[in-house]
């Protein structure tokens, strides 16, 4: 079963979605995941959703579960790269990707991760 | 039915080059046919015409021209028609091209048969039946090719009216213009979420100056490409919303939930701080003797 | 309306989701849908083909492409013989879901449709058609 790489970027990791996912490969991928932000210390992680044509509401889900234990591990996750026909399907279905953060690829995510982590420091106040 | 084409054929075959002759006089006196190019291909048209109904009508039945054994004409007939729509004639002037065709048969039958009533009678009866079917198959032939060239026309237009403009790097603009209908509101709307994409620019103002009257389906789908583009990490700032459009949209009880400006100015002066820069006059340059204008 | 191309699919698993979502995107490509049309009826298929992978134990699909004069359209027939839907309307609710999920499955998939409808009884089986026109 093809795996899907994680990459390492400075302090973030990226996910690159290439293929069709069914849900071994969407679970496999979670708990990767999961693994990889603790074991590197990730304060980002960025899933590049370029290559995909749709995305249904299992797609959502994981992009929303990805995005939920990241925040509880405190890393940002930013979804980037989501295509025109994708982004206005969405809309039309009403998909709420709550938590997530968009940008429009990876250059502008990590930006954005960065952004985020810098006001976030320690002085800050933090938000709940 | 069999004597009737016998009795045409008959016709065309021994006065062939009378009958065009006189055709194309008809045709001349009652369409402005142009210059002596234009007689020149009519003369052909007209040639090309007449062989194709002395080989139909030897083979076919006469009440059915949607038979294959017409289907010589009726190709002559679909290019005239697609000819003379991009010549900008009518379709009455392209129909006389068939139905002139009248005058000449009539003249020779009453000639040929004329002391017969009765078989004259029939033979005109067939003859006009014949020609009227082939006219009317002309006109719908006519209307076909305007409907397709009407069709392009209107897409390429669609594609000309709406630019999607950079403003600067990472501001894009889309300065909507003229009355927006939902298919039309569609693709520009698709158009700009590409050049999103294309550009990377994470900013898009959308101006609405140039748009007389906004309705509920077109604000719906202003607000879903603004959440499309949310979606995608851009945002949209709305620019050139005039009085009466405000107040449409207070009535429609719309939630636009983007930022709006009044002027296309104000949305790129937003845009511009949005994006960490910023506009300044330069230094005064150190004194020079410059002549007064 | 006359159907001009039908094509049969087993849903029984994962990867027969992702054949389908290939096939309804080849067929939407050939009846001339443009991209986002395509997206929409993909996404569609792919929401109600999980179901009846997930809750419908498994069934079939049966991709139609229709022509009504002019115009072409997609119709997707997706059945199985599974514990049925008790309460369709509830089903049908936004967000509403028995799984682990966003539960916008049914009610997204209308959305995205033209035409939508759903046969359900309890301890029988569930069948839902979607339909797309260009």
């Amino acid at each position: 079963m093809p795996e899907i790489p994680i990459l390492k970027i400075g302090d973030c990791l990226l996910v690159s979605i290439q293929v069709d996912m069914h849900d071994r490969l969407a679970m496999a991928l979670q708990d990767d995941l999961t693994q990889r932000i603790v074991a590197d210390r990730a304060r980002g992680v960025m899933i590049d959703i370029s290559a995909l044509e749709i995305v249904d509401s299992f797609i959502g889900r994981m992009l929303n579960n990805i995005a939920a234990m990241s925040r509880v591990l405190d890393a940002v996750t930013v979804v980037v790269g989501m295509r025109p026909a994708v982004a206005i399907t969405l809309v039309e279905l009403g998909l709420g990707l709550t938590g997530v953060r968009t940008a429009l690829n990876v250059d502008k995510g990590l930006a954005l991760i960065r952004s985020i982590i810098d006001s976030d420091s320690p002085d800050a106040d933090r938000d709940g | 039915m069999s004597d009737s084409r016998n009795v045409i054929l008959l016709l065309i075959e021994r006065h062939y080059q009378r009958i065009l002759a006189e055709w194309l006089a008809c045709q001349k006196r009652d369409i402005r046919i142009g210059d002596a190019q234009r007689e020149a291909e009519a003369a052909e048209l007209a040639r090309r015409f007449l062989d194709e109904l002395r080989r139909g009508a030897a083979i076919a039945q006469f009440d059915d021209i949607q038979a294959p054994e017409w289907a010589g004409v009726r190709q002559l007939l679909d290019d005239l028609s697609r000819a003379r729509v991009l010549q900008g004639f009518t379709s009455g002037e392209t129909a006389i091209f068939v139905f002139s065709l009248k005058e000449p048969l009539f003249e020779l039958l009453r000639r040929e048969i004329g002391n017969d009533p009765d078989e004259l009678a029939r033979e005109v009866w067939t003859t006009t039946r014949l020609i009227d079917k082939l006219g009317l198959y002309t006109v719908e032939a006519y209307a076909r090719t305007r409907e397709e060239v009407i069709a392009r026309q209107q897409q390429e237009l669609l594609e000309l009216s709406t630019p999607v403009v950079e403003l600067w790097e990472g501001v894009l603009a889309l300065p909507l213009i003229g009355t927006l209908d939902s298919e039309r509101t569609q693709i520009v709307m698709e158009s700009l979420l590409e050049r999103i994409v294309a550009s990377g620019a994470e900013i898009a103002i959308i101006d609405i100056t140039g748009v007389p009257t906004v309705d509920t389906l077109v604000a719906q789908h202003l607000i879903k490409t603004i959440s499309a583009a949310r979606l995608m990490g851009a945002d949209c700032i709305l620019s050139g919303i005039r009085p009466q459009i405000a107040q449409t949209i207070v009535h429609l009880g719309l939630e636009l939930n983007v930022v709006s400006k009044a002027t296309m100015a104000d949305a790129l002066a937003l845009a511009l701080r949005r994006s960490g820069k910023m506009v300044t006059n330069r230094p005064q340059a150190a004194a020079s003797a410059t002549p007064a204008r | 309306m006359q159907i001009e191309t039908a094509e049969d699919m087993p849903l029984h698993s994962s990867d027969d989701v992702v054949r389908v979502r290939q096939a309804v995107r080849a067929h939407a490509v050939a009846a001339g849908f443009s991209l986002v049309d395509q997206t929409k009826i993909v996404t569609a298929a792919s929401e109600v083909g999980r179901n009846t992978v997930d809750y419908g134990g498994g069934g079939t699909l049966r991709i139609e492409v229709l022509r009504d004069g002019q115009r072409k359209g997609v119709r997707l027939t997706f059945t199985d013989q599974g514990p049925g839907i008790t309460d369709l309307a509830l089903a049908m609710k936004d967000g509403y879901s028995t799984g682990n999920g966003l539960g916008l499955g049914l009610s997204g998939a209308k959305r995205l449709c033209n035409e939508f409808d759903i046969k359900s009884t309890p301890g029988q089986g569930t069948t839902v058609t979607l339909g797309r026109w260009k």
